[in-house]
C-alpha cells in the first residue's frame, strides 16, 4: 500500500534502489567475469575467453580434500544447529518456563559477539577439554555461529502456526511428544528444511570462526585464504570462488523460496499480536524477547 | 496467553521427559559453549602468560598494559571510527531501500527483498576479495580509469588504506541493514501516517516527525548488527587495509597466532566486549527514549 502523495519520490527512490542494487552485486560480479578472463591479472581490457582456470580445479587433491572437509563439516553442523534451534525455539515459545526464554535469549547472543571472540574462546574451550583443532571443533563452532539464524527462522516459524491447532491436540489427548513430532513438526517442515540450508551455508562460507579452529585438514575458505598469497593462484581461486558463489546462490535461492512458501501455507496471521509477524535473520531478540 | 486444560496426573511424567529431552541440546550448546567459553576467556585475561593454557597466577597486568600502552588506544580508537563510519554509512544507504521496500515497492516487494538477502548468504571472505582485485595497483579500478582515458598511470591510493577497509567493511555487511529497518518500518501502522496527512503535515513533516521516530528501533538493530562484527574483524584490514589500518581484532589474532600470548589476547577481548556493552546499553537506552512498540 503506498502513499498517494508521495508518489512522486516514489520514482526516484526506485532509480536509488537500483543503484543500490548494482553497488551490492557489482563487486561480486566481477569474480565470474574474470573468472572467465585469459589473464592472470585482474583487469582491464579482457585478454578473451577461457576456461583453462576452472580446468585446473580438477585433479587439484588439495583442493578436493578441503571441499569434502567443507562438505561433511556443513552437514553435521547444520544438522546440529537445527536440532537446537527447534528444540530452542519451541521450549522457548510453549515451554513456559524461565530456564527456555533464557537459552533461547543466550541462543541468539553470537550475532552481538564479533567473530574473533567466539573464535578464540571456543579455542580456549576445545584445548581445555582436550579436543584441539580439529574438525569436531570446527563442527563446534559452526553449531554455534549458525545457531542464532535457525532459532530465528524455527521461532518465527512456530510463532506462525495458529495456537488453537497445538491446543486442539492436547485437548484431544495426544501427549506434548505426539503434538510436537505429529503436528508441530510436519507444519514447520519448510522452515526446517529452510533452515537447514542456509545454517550448511554458514558453515560452508565461514572463515573468521574456522580460522582458530582448524587442524591439518583446511576448509574451502581457509585453502582459499592459503592461496590469496600467490599472485599465480588468483584466477584459479576466481575459478573456485565463482563456482562457491554459484552453489551459495542456488541454496540461498532455494532456501528463501522454501521459507515464504512455508509461511504463506498456514494462512492466518499469528494470533498472539505480541508475537513479530516475520522475523528475518536481520531481526534480533532486540524486538521480539 | 489462553489458559490450557490442566493435564493429569500420569502425563505428567512422559511431559517432563519430553521438556528434559527438549531442553537438552540447546542447554548444552548455550551453557557450554557460549557462557563457559566467554568464561573461560574472562578467566585467562587475569591470568599471566607462562606458555601454558590456562597461564599462571591471577594478575591485572595484561589490563594494566591495554590501558596504559598507547598503541592499543590508537588501535582501538581507529577499529572505533572505522566501525562507526561503516555503521553509518550502511545504515544511512539502507534506509532509503527499506522504506522503499515497505511504502513503494507494491508487488516487486517480494522480489526485492529477495535480490537485497541473496548476497547475505554469500562467502564473507569472497566479498573481500572481490574488493582486493577491485582495488589493487594492477587492478579493475585501476585498469579501467586508465582504458578510459581518465588516467594515465595506475596508482596505489586505492589499496592498503583505511578508506579501504571502510569501503570494503562498508560493502560486505550492507545486507545486514536493511532487514531491520524494513521490518521497523512495515510495522508502523498505515493509520499513524494517514492520521498525520489528514492533520495537514506536509510529506516531509510526516517523515520526520512519525515514520523516522518510529522506525528509530529497526535502525538501532541494523546499527548494532553492523557494528559488532565490524568492530572485531580481522580479515579485511589482512586482505585490503595494510599495516596503516590494523584493526583490534588484528590485535587478538595475533596474541593466540604469531605472538602467543593467550592470556593478553584475551584481555584484548575482554576490552573488547566492554566496549561493545557500553555500545548496546547506549543503544537500548536510545530505543527506550524512542519508544519501542515491539
Amino acid at each position: 500500500m503506498s502513499i498517494a502523495r508521495t508518489q512522486g519520490g516514489g520514482r526516484w527512490l526506485g532509480v536509488y534502489v537500483v543503484a543500490y542494487l548494482v553497488f551490492l552485486y557489482l563487486p561480486v560480479l566481477l569474480i565470474p567475469l574474470f573468472s572467465f578472463n585469459n589473464s592472470i591479472q585482474a583487469a582491464f581490457p579482457l585478454q578473451g575467453f577461457t576456461l583453462q582456470w576452472y580446468a585446473t580445479l580438477f585433479g587439484n587433491s588439495a583442493l578436493t580434500g578441503a571441499l569434502l572437509n567443507s562438505l561433511v563439516i556443513g552437514a553435521i553442523a547444520a544438522t546440529g544447529a537445527t536440532l537446537c534451534g527447534i528444540t530452542v525455539s519451541y521450549m522457548d515459545l510453549y515451554g513456559r518456563s524461565p530456564l527456555a526464554a533464557t537459552i533461547s535469549a543466550i541462543a541468539r547472543l553470537p550475532i552481538l559477539i564479533p567473530g574473533v571472540i567466539v573464535g578464540i574462546s571456543l579455542l580456549i574451550l576445545i584445548n581445555l577439554i582436550g579436543l584441539g583443532p580439529s574438525r569436531i571443533a570446527i563442527v563446534l563452532g559452526h553449531i554455534l555461529v549458525a545457531l542464532p539464524t535457525t532459532v530465528v527462522i524455527m521461532r518465527s516459524r512456530f510463532a506462525a502456526i495458529p495456537k488453537t491447532i497445538r491446543e486442539a491436540a492436547l485437548d484431544l489427548g495426544a501427549s506434548d511428544w505426539t503434538t510436537f513430532r505429529r503436528v508441530m513438526l510436519p507444519l514447520s517442515l519448510p522452515a526446517i528444511v529452510s533452515a537447514f540450508m542456509l545454517a550448511f551455508l554458514i558453515s560452508f562460507d565461514e572463515f573468521i570462526v574456522v580460522f582458530f579452529l582448524a587442524g591439518t585438514e583446511p576448509t574451502l575458505p581457509l585453502y582459499i585464504w592459503s592461496q590469496l598469497r600467490f599472485p599465480k593462484s588468483l584466477p584459479t581461486v576466481m575459478a573456485l570462488g565463482t563456482s562457491i558463489l554459484a552453489v551459495s546462490f542456488v541454496i540461498a535461492a532455494a532456501a528463501e523460496i522454501l521459507r515464504h512458501r512455508g509461511l504463506s501455507a498456514t494462512a492466518p496471521r499469528p494470533a498472539d499480536p505480541s508475537q513479530p509477524k516475520q522475523t528475518k535473520r536481520g531481526e534480533l531478540q532486540w524486538h521480539s524477547t | 496467553m489462553s489458559t490450557l486444560v490442566a493435564t493429569s496426573a500420569p502425563e505428567a511424567r512422559s511431559s517432563q521427559g519430553f521438556r528434559v529431552a527438549m531442553l537438552l541440546p540447546g542447554a548444552l550448546v548455550t551453557f557450554l559453549l557460549i557462557l563457559f567459553a566467554l568464561g573461560l576467556v574472562l578467566f585467562l585475561a587475569f591470568r599471566g602468560n607462562d606458555g601454558s593454557l590456562l597461564g599462571a597466577g591471577f594478575t591485572v597486568a595484561n589490563f594494566v598494559t591495554v590501558a596504559s600502552d598507547p598503541l592499543y588506544w590508537t588501535v582501538t580508537l581507529r577499529s572505533l571510527i572505522i566501525a562507526g563510519l561503516v555503521t553509518l554509512a550502511t545504515v544511512v544507504t539502507a534506509y532509503p531501500v527499506a522504506y522503499y521496500l515497505a511504502f513503494h515497492a507494491g508487488r516487486r516487494r517480494g522480489l526485492l527483498l529477495f535480490l537485497v538477502t541473496l548476497p547475505f548468504w554469500t562467502s564473507y571472505l569472497l566479498r573481500v576479495f572481490a574488493w582486493k582485485i577491485v582495488l589493487a595497483y594492477n587492478g579493475v579500478l585501476n585498469s579501467a580509469l586508465i582504458e578510459s582515458g581518465i588516467w594515465s598511470e595506475p596508482t596505489l591510493a586505492f589499496l592498503n588504506t583505511p578508506a579501504a577497509v571502510v569501503v570494503t567493511l562498508a560493502h560486505a555487511y550492507a545486507p545486514f541493514a536493511i532487514l531491520p529497518i524494513y521490518v521497523a518500518l512495515d510495522t508502523i501502522p498505515k493509520s499513524l501516517i494517514e492520521a498525520a496527512s489528514d492533520l495537514g503535515a506536509r510529506p516531509f513533516t510526516s517523515f520526520r516527525r512519525v515514520v523516522l521516530p518510529n522506525s528509530m528501533p529497526g535502525v538501532l538493530a541494523a546499527a548494532l548488527v553492523v557494528f559488532v562484527p565490524t568492530v572485531g574483524d580481522y580479515v579485511t584490514p589482512a586482505l585490503v587495509g595494510g599495516p596503516a589500518s590494523t584493526m583490534i581484532g588484528t590485535l587478538i589474532q595475533a596474541q593466540f597466532g604469531k605472538a602467543n600470548d593467550w592470556p593478553f589476547g584475551a584481555a584484548l577481548s575482554v576490552a573488547v566486549m566492554l566496549v561493545i556493552l557500553c555500545v548496546v546499553l547506549v543503544a537500548r537506552f536510545a530505543d527506550r527514549r524512542f519508544g519501542s512498540r515491539t
